[in-house]
């Protein structure tokens, strides 16, 4: 059995994280400024990530379907403090600060919600019914609430959807799906009324940047111009006047692939795009050979979330989709969405060594 | 849960795959959404993109500073900027670099050397920073290139503010010069400070200060036409002018100081006692500092550095010359405070020895200067009387004693490079030569022969602390630092080194066998003191340079000049309230009474009295 190894992973995974993780480290030395000090704190996070990953890896999947619910609860409770600060600081306010170490409860929800949400999925059997699905639908709307209040829209949508397609992969029937799809159809102009001032202009900057090019345009026109610049081979690494010349914003974290797309032009995002499929469609694999449908809803939910991720950051670089903060995945300068993807991957690794036919 | 219900495995299972193969495909669709957005952008759109990144139309343009102007105590500049045209090429909005050169070159003048420049800062620089291809273009120059401006992409003419030495070598040695930032100087510096920057101080002051004379960095965000010239400024953080610096240096006394030494290798310091002020810091032969500004030639440079004269060497600061005689007067403090009496003599019959029939430590005076106090010793420099003294004080006590007057030890002035020169001991010796010391050895030291070493800026500032009572100060160049933007200034105030309390009778007792040695009968200096209106404590100096065997006597016209004996003066005045106190060393200057001693007076003459030489052109 598995669980007599010290390690627990699958490999082919584990490589194709490890190669984002050494591509990480050469595009931000070329987006820091060739700042060493930047790379060392990025690869002390990464080993740490790591770290968390090997660890979660070891969990039985049994042991975190137990441990779901009171995960879920600590996560909204953690939620409704961090909102109570931010109310009394009377600004944005996402992190919590254990003296040590300061991390987002957002985050932790990334992985609580779809974990939440396949426990209550599979007290019946699939697929999911309605009465099922509408209990699911609460599961997800109190901590997407509560974190739009923070306000962080993007990373709402991120755990919103994270627990959606849990209650899709249940089987949640297409009628219902239908249904649904209508009525934020109809919808979609009230929310247009509801979001703040900033984010609509960046969804009307989306359709015309040059409107404001100095403005809100300004993100969207400048990465557009280095990603394009960038030509079929790229301008070579350390080379992309783009990136060095400082005209893209937030250049190490949530526009990094602006940089990376310079230097390495169509051919080099071809071949990242093609590192984020493998690991997509790894986990995809991993998940449809899980030994249970709680552990077979959480670990697709994982993949499609991590595909998310990316499709919204690359979409947002490449000005397909309005900006929203969502970072590139393990490339991204930043410690803890790092730590919580690397915690999903590590319930992966644990799907993986526990799956249907282990011998 | 009341109404139980049978899962069924396969089904479930079932209702996954079917499920994930959905996603599976949504997947590949997102996939290839980005492609295709990616292959449209980078591919399709390429030219278009590669056109506005070249020539973006937002671009942050760092604006150089000002660099702070350098003047001497007086306010007369020493080192300023005057505006000049440089032609600058940005390398990668040029398609044909070769051709480009070229065309400009039937247009304005460009030199081997430039181009042979120009390619070696473009590789060392990033593609889209702006190199520097031609500088100081003249007026037709620049209006021919001005005409034909359109023909060239990614050249530009600019105005630029040019450092300017309006002394040429007068005082190069302290001052020194700016260049531009070698890939040496890149590892060094923080390169944030010098966006947009081609020069830093390479040596001197302008080294020294870079960080005061730099200023700082500002930013314009300007928009730019489409060939890439700019069209508005949409805003901008002005840079901050570099301070001005003020020298303690009074540039005609140092002018006077370098005609003074006239042909001569060597060195004179001039400082003011009470306050370590540096008045005159005189090396010769000198260099023009404007030759480097733009880089000089590798030829010149080599011709320069290779010199036998060493123009490039600052010897005030670095240059190690045995004191001689100069020594003797501090070796006077030293034996008085160990307790001689004044009345206490050497018979001096032309040389010493140590036992009998041992080596013989000859007297510059063979005859013999006959039965010498202290005070007869100080003023005719008999040898035999401080070999001696050197003899009884023995050399540690030698070296603890002379390091209150600074010998040994860096003075700590604001240039880089300086000489700690030597002061040995028996210490030293066994540390740095892994040999015994022998008593012979601090029979030398006592007439500043042997190991020690001293440099001309030491030489002065222990004279200083004689002068001063004791009380060295820190030997300084920086006056003042003034922004020129509230034209404040910010007086850099004297710093105390140390404070030896000497007995005061034993002052006023060398003080006054200082002065008999320009103003007695049989003093080495007397020439010096004979009509000058004001008291001058002083001692001259001889240093040999090669060794004279026993029995063999120094004939000056029979040895090559280069091995002829140094000359040495050390001098205060007025004696009785100490205003100025002075080092010269002339190389192979041959006597210190007769050839040193008239440059310091020269000197002296002019701070105290106004007075400028005479033979000499008035320096406009």
């Amino acid at each position: 059995m598995s669980d007599k190894k010290w390690l627990s992973i699958d490999w082919a995974l584990f490589t194709g994280l490890f190669t984002l993780s050494v591509v990480s480290m050469f595009v931000l030395y070329s987006a820091g400024d060739q700042n060493t000090g930047l790379l060392t704190r990025q690869s002390i996070r990464m080993a740490l990530a790591f770290v968390v990953m090997f660890a979660i890896a070891r969990i039985k999947p049994e042991q975190l379907l137990r441990w779901t619910p009171y995960l879920y609860a600590a996560g909204l409770i953690m939620l409704v403090i961090v909102l109570g600060v931010g109310v009394i600081g009377k600004g944005a306010q996402r992190w919590i600060d254990l003296g040590f170490v300061r991390f987002q409860p957002a985050e932790m929800m990334k992985l609580a919600v779809p974990m939440m949400v396949a426990w209550v999925m599979v007290k019946k059997p699939l697929p999911a019914r309605l009465p099922t699905v509408i209990l699911g639908f609460i599961v997800v709307a109190i901590p997407a609430a509560l974190v739009i209040k923070q306000p962080d829209l993007g990373t709402a949508i991120l755990i919103a959807g994270s627990g959606l397609v849990v209650i899709f992969l249940a089987g949640m029937s297409w009628q219902i799906i239908g249904i649904l799809a209508g009525i934020v159809a109809a919808a979609a102009p009230l929310g247009w009324y509801m979001i703040h001032d900033y984010q609509r202009q960046r969804i009307l900057t989306l359709f015309d940047p040059w409107s404001d090019p100095l403005g809100a345009g300004y993100h969207t026109i400048q990465s557009a111009i280095a990603v394009g610049s960038g030509g079929l081979y790229g301008k070579g690494w350390l080379n992309g006047s783009q990136s060095q010349l400082d005209f893209i914003p937030e250049r190490s974290t949530d526009f990094i692939f602006a940089v990376f797309s310079e230097e390495f032009g169509f051919i080099g995002s071809l071949l990242l795009l093609l590192v984020y499929l493998f690991v997509v469609g790894r986990s995809l694999y991993i998940a449809i050979e899980a030994k249970d449908s709680y552990t077979r809803l959480l670990c697709g939910s994982l993949a499609v979330t991590f595909a998310i991720y990316v499709f919204v950051n690359i979409g947002m670089v490449t000005g397909i989709l309005p900006i929203v903060g969502v970072p590139l995945p393990l490339i991204s300068y930043g410690g803890t969405s790092m730590v919580s993807l690397m915690a999903g991957f590590g319930i992966l690794m644990s799907a993986y060594s526990n799956r249907w036919f282990m011998r | 849960m009341a109404d139980f219900e049978i899962k069924d495995v396969f089904r479930e299972t079932r209702v996954f795959t079917s499920r994930s193969i959905v996603i599976g495909i949504l997947m590949l669709v997102l996939m290839g959404i980005l492609l295709t957005r990616l292959f449209y952008l980078q591919v399709i759109e390429y030219d278009r993109y590669s056109t506005l990144s070249k020539k973006n139309r937002i671009s942050v343009v760092p604006r150089s500073p000002v660099r702070g102007l350098i003047f001497d105590r007086n306010g007369v500049p020493l080192a300023k900027n005057i505006p000049s045209y440089t032609l600058e090429v940005v390398p990668d909005q040029v398609s044909d670099m070769d051709n480009l050169l070229d065309e400009i070159g039937q247009l304005v003048k460009l030199s081997e050397y430039d181009l042979k420049l120009f390619r070696r800062d473009v590789k060392r620089h990033a593609r889209f920073d702006t190199i520097i291809l031609r500088s100081q273009l003249t007026d037709q120059e620049a209006a021919r290139f001005a005409v034909n401006r359109y023909r060239f992409e990614g050249v530009e003419l600019r105005a630029r503010l040019e450092r300017n030495y309006p002394m040429n070598e007068s005082a190069a040695h302290v001052v020194g010069y700016v260049g531009r930032i070698s890939s040496r100087d890149l590892e060094k510096i923080d390169k944030s400070l010098y966006r947009g920057l081609n020069f830093l101080g390479k040596t001197g002051i302008e080294s020294y200060y870079e960080d005061v004379l730099r200023g700082e960095i500002g930013f314009d965000q300007i928009e730019t036409n489409a060939h890439g010239r700019e069209v508005r400024t949409i805003s901008s953080t002005p840079s901050v002018p570099g301070k001005n610096i003020y020298l303690t240096i009074d540039s005609q006394l140092q002018l006077i100081a370098e005609q003074a030494l006239g042909d001569y290798r060597g060195a004179i310091v001039a400082i003011k006692p009470d306050t370590g002020e540096i008045l005159a810091f005189a090396s010769t032969p000198s260099f023009d500092p404007n030759a480097f500004v733009y880089g000089i030639s590798s030829a010149d440079y080599s011709a320069l550095r290779d010199s036998l004269d060493t123009p490039l060497l600052n010897r005030a600061l670095r240059g190690r010359y045995a004191p001689g005689s100069t020594i003797k007067p501090f070796m006077g403090m030293l034996g008085l405070k160990a307790g001689i009496s004044t009345d206490k003599k050497t018979f001096c019959p032309g040389y010493y020895t140590l036992n009998k029939g041992g080596h013989r430590f000859r007297c510059w005076k063979h005859s013999g200067h006959g039965a010498m106090d202290l005070h007869d010793a100080v003023v005719q420099s008999c040898d035999v009387y401080f070999y001696d003294l050197a003899h009884h004080l023995g050399i540690d006590e030698m070296h603890d004693s002379l390091s209150l007057f600074g010998f040994g030890s860096k003075t700590g002035i604001d240039l880089s490079g300086e000489s700690a020169a030597l002061m040995p001991s028996r210490q030293w010796k066994r540390g740095a030569r892994d040999l015994p010391w022998y008593p012979g050895e601090t029979v030398i030291a006592g007439i500043g022969q042997g190991f020690v070493l001293a440099t001309p800026l030491q030489l002065a500032s222990a004279t200083a602390t004689l002068a001063n009572k004791g009380q060295r100060m820190k030997p300084h160049l920086l006056l003042a630092e003034e922004d020129p933007l509230t034209a404040e200034k910010k007086l850099n105030s004297p710093v105390v080194l140390s404070s030896e309390e000497w007995n005061s009778d034993d002052l006023e007792f060398v003080k006054q066998a200082m002065v008999d040695v320009t103003d007695s009968a049989r003093g080495t200096a007397r020439r010096i003191g004979a009509g000058s209106p004001y008291k001058i404590a002083a001692k001259t100096g001889t240093a040999q340079v090669i060794g004279i065997k026993q029995n063999e006597r120094y004939i000056e016209s029979e040895v090559s000049i280069r091995h002829r004996d140094h000359a040495l003066f050390i001098a205060y005045a007025p004696a009785e309230n100490p205003q100025i106190a002075v080092a010269v060393i002339a190389e192979n200057g041959g006597h210190g009474g007769s050839t040193a001693g008239p440059m310091a007076k020269k000197v002296m003459d002019y701070y105290l009295l106004g007075k400028k030489p005479e033979k000499k052109k008035k320096p406009s």
